[in-house]
């Protein structure tokens, strides 16, 4: 892949971002009409298999949670590096995502693993706060040793029209980033419109994030198939502009393994094979990992099994 | 980095079972063919033989149409309510049977899965129980003025939506109390003899329905036939006039549904992504055989470069091979004959200068196939830009001003349907008011509804199929 030279840590100025925001057109039917037809794929036996596999490589195991100590952290952390202990073939998930206080337990845990530690930060999932306060967030998860950082657009300001502000405050927190991945969570469930979305989708991308992300999976309406269509099209402008080859997170609701697969298959179709890697696409989930693992049991035994035969996350 | 290729996911042939040989259904049963003359119906995706039909003659159309006649004496005396019964039984058989009718469409005449299953059928049955609605309301719907059927109608229907063109004609028809001699064209019969089962099974008053199966010959019979008052019938323009002909100085009603050659105007104010989606849907749906299919790609010069671009991006994503396959895209080639057209008028396209993209895939060793085409760099005089090519071939034109795009959707002898792509609504009514064309569509395209009536201006025929409009086609004003 050509494009393969992600400008890292690459910002797009302002004003070449405004002029994306104001070309934003969508038609509301025709994302629903081509994200319904491609639910129509028929994804089975060898693909599927394949698929699955994928899927757990892309996981981000998350919990974040009031109640996540050290000890549930450590199971997860050790549930992402080996999902399926039966079975050599399954990959390691991606990544383990939690709150900042408790990262240098998962890093602990994963260090001589590949399996990253991600962090929310800039007062997720609300990023009611100032600038400075979420800066000193994100640079505390990053001094434990997060190697992904999630956090969250300004939706107040998004709301207010104040665009530029939204933009700013991204460039401040990938600059605090440097080289560790930013992952910038849209809340697509309050931005509603497909217009909204594609936006914040542009904002986010020219201030330099290295993945856009649907949902902080902290209010009712998470991912939908939709948002993750049209944020795969701004993704592609993005990419097709010369800007740099971006990444996708979908979180929020996704439980099961045939929801997840269309997913993979919007990508396939919208983006291309290129982006079926952890590199560029994730799943934030808690409970899909289970699913695609009995799945997989399912494909290669013929035979499904309970949860008790896989290890708890 | 691999491509994730989908395995295949084929729906199985075995709901289906085809006769080795069929004759006719007249009179309630089918009937052993009096032309004893038999032609082989193949499956263009494979040249696999399915089974043999009869090619109707004189005495075989003679039988039809006097068993039809005959059936017309009850069926005008049937109480509206009863007629709508029959309809009603046949729409939720056509739902119950719908897998099998789908199977037996893809398997006869290329169409992916897909498109059967998720469109055809679907469209099959809500004209059956949308018509059915009609039957015991007809005093209704045309105020004080009295209307009565025609009496002994004749149907010829197209190869592209078999079953589909099947129901817009014999639905509206049997509700208004007509009886009908239907003749399917001879790549795609099958179906509609499936169909003629199921009134055998609903015990449809004997020759209420009749069907003789054959090629040109058996529609000429038909059309000429002294007792038939009326033709309905969908097909190429050439094949229409000369029905038109025949039936100069006869007091026989004429609808006629012919070909076209539509604009899908993209303006640089549309949401591009998604009229990329209602091009590809426009021309490659079906593969291209329809006859409203958005063939002409009329693009705002501005944006052409970038449209054209995603647009080749998409093309590329079409999967294109066997029609049972689930995740087919674009199926086969009806028959060679139409292939033979596709690749002539292709090849003149090129000839004349115009800059051919086609998508990069494999085709089937067996089996007529097209690969998606489109060209660029095109004039108005080129013969790819006026006549009707009924395959995967896009032609695109370009225009600086919406008065220059209207103006270029209406050279055409045609005026069937057209496409508008622009997020400003005024714009779509502005440019919608001055397209001659009998179907619009803004920012979608292929969008079918019983309810709305369906037909063309100029050379596309005239006459309407669906909606109340569509009734009107089976009854004449009573004198």
């Amino acid at each position: 892949m050509s494009s393969k030279t992600s400008l890292k840590n690459s910002v797009i100025d302002w004003s070449s971002t405004i002029d994306m925001i104001d070309n934003v057109r969508i038609d509301e039917l025709g994302v629903k009409e081509r994200t319904s037809s491609l639910a129509t794929r028929s994804i089975k036996r060898d693909s599927k298999l394949e698929g699955l596999m994928k899927i757990v490589s892309m996981c981000d195991l998350t919990t974040l949670e009031g109640e996540d100590t050290e000890g549930k952290i450590a199971q997860m952390s050790s549930k992402a590096m080996t999902p399926d202990p039966s079975d050599a073939d399954v990959p390691n998930a991606a990544a383990v995502c939690v709150y900042p206080s408790l990262v240098s337990t998962a890093k602990n845990i994963v260090r001589d693993s590949n399996v990253k530690v991600a962090s929310v930060s800039s007062y997720f999932p609300s990023g009611q706060a100032p600038l400075e306060s979420k800066i000193v967030d994100t640079q505390f998860a990053i001094n434990e040793g997060a190697d992904e950082i999630d956090i969250v657009i300004n939706r107040k300001a998004f709301f207010e029209g104040d665009f530029r502000k939204v933009y700013d405050e991204i460039v401040s927190l990938k600059e605090i980033c440097g080289d560790i991945h930013l992952k910038t969570i849209l809340e697509v469930g309050e931005l509603e419109t497909y217009e909204n979305i594609k936006k914040a989708s542009l904002i986010a991308l020219s201030a330099g994030s290295d993945f856009i992300k649907t949902s902080t999976g902290k209010i009712s309406s998470g991912a939908s198939r939709e948002a993750c269509l049209v944020m795969a099209r701004a993704v592609r402008e993005f990419a097709d502009s010369g800007y740099g080859v971006k990444g996708i997170k979908v979180a929020g609701g996704i439980r099961d393994s045939k929801d997840a697969i269309r997913y993979l298959v919007i990508i396939n179709e919208e983006l291309g094979a290129e982006w079926l890697t952890p590199e560029y696409f994730r799943f934030g989930a808690s409970s899909l990992l289970d699913d695609v693992l009995k799945q997989i049991k399912k494909l290669k035994t013929n035979s499904y099994q309970s949860s008790y035969y896989f290890p708890r996350g | 980095m691999n491509n994730w290729e989908y395995s295949e996911s084929i729906e199985s042939e075995k709901i289906v079972n085809i006769e080795k040989k069929y004759g006719n259904f007249i009179d309630g049963k089918f009937v052993t063919p009096k032309s004893k003359q038999y032609i082989e119906t193949i499956s263009p995706s494979t040249e696999k033989i399915l089974s043999s039909i009869s090619i109707g003659n004189q005495q075989d159309v003679d039988y039809a149409v006097a068993s039809a006649k005959e059936g017309l004496k009850k069926w005008s005396k049937t109480n509206p309510s009863e007629r709508a019964k029959y309809l009603f039984k046949l729409a939720r058989l056509i739902q119950e049977r719908s897998r099998e009718f789908a199977v037996l469409e893809s398997l006869d005449g290329g169409k992916p899965i897909k498109e059967s299953r998720d469109f055809d059928l679907p469209q099959v049955a809500q004209n059956f129980f949308y018509y059915a609605g009609w039957a015991d309301k007809l005093d209704i719907a045309w105020g004080n003025e009295q209307y009565k059927p025609y009496g002994v109608v004749g149907q010829i229907i197209p190869w592209n939506f078999p079953l589909l063109m099947l129901s817009w004609k014999v639905a509206p028809a049997l509700a208004t109390g007509n009886t009908v001699v239907l003749k399917p064209a001879e790549t795609t019969p099958l179906t509609a003899l499936l169909f003629a089962e199921l009134c055998e099974e609903v015990g449809l008053p004997d020759g209420v329905f009749n069907l003789v199966t054959g090629d040109g010959s058996t529609g000429s019979h038909l059309v000429n036939h002294k007792d038939i008052k009326k033709i309905a019938f969908t097909g190429s323009t050439g094949v229409g006039k000369y029905i038109q002909k025949s039936l100069a100085g006869r007091d026989v009603g004429l609808t006629l549904e012919l070909g076209g050659k539509a604009a899908n105007i993209v303006y640089s104010d549309a949401a591009l992504d998604e009229a990329v989606e209602g091009v590809v849907n426009g021309i490659f749906f079906n593969q291209g055989h329809v006859c409203c299919a958005g063939s002409r790609l009329l693009v705002q010069e501005d944006i052409e470069e970038k449209f054209i671009k995603k647009l080749e991006k998409r093309m590329q994503t079409l999967n294109v091979g066997n029609p049972l396959d689930k995740n087919t895209d674009v199926g086969a080639i009806n028959s060679k004959d139409q292939l033979d057209k596709i690749e002539k008028l292709v090849n003149e396209g090129v000839a004349d200068g115009g800059d051919l993209f086609q998508i990069e895939c494999e085709l089937p060793k067996n089996g007529f196939w097209f690969k998606p085409s489109l060209f660029t760099s095109v004039q108005a005089n080129y013969k790819i830009a006026t006549e009707e090519i009924f395959g995967p071939v896009l032609t695109t034109l370009t225009f600086r001003t919406p008065e220059e795009a209207v103006e270029i959707a209406n050279n055409t002898e045609y005026g069937l349907s057209a496409g508008i792509w622009t997020e400003k609504g005024s714009k779509i009514l502005w440019t919608a008011d001055r397209l001659e064309a009998g179907v619009i569509w803004a920012n979608t395209f292929n969008k079918f509804d019983p309810a709305s009536p369906f037909g063309g201006y100029k050379e596309s025929g005239f006459g309407r199929e669906g909606g109340r409009h569509g009734l009107l086609s089976y009854l004449k004003v009573s004198s």
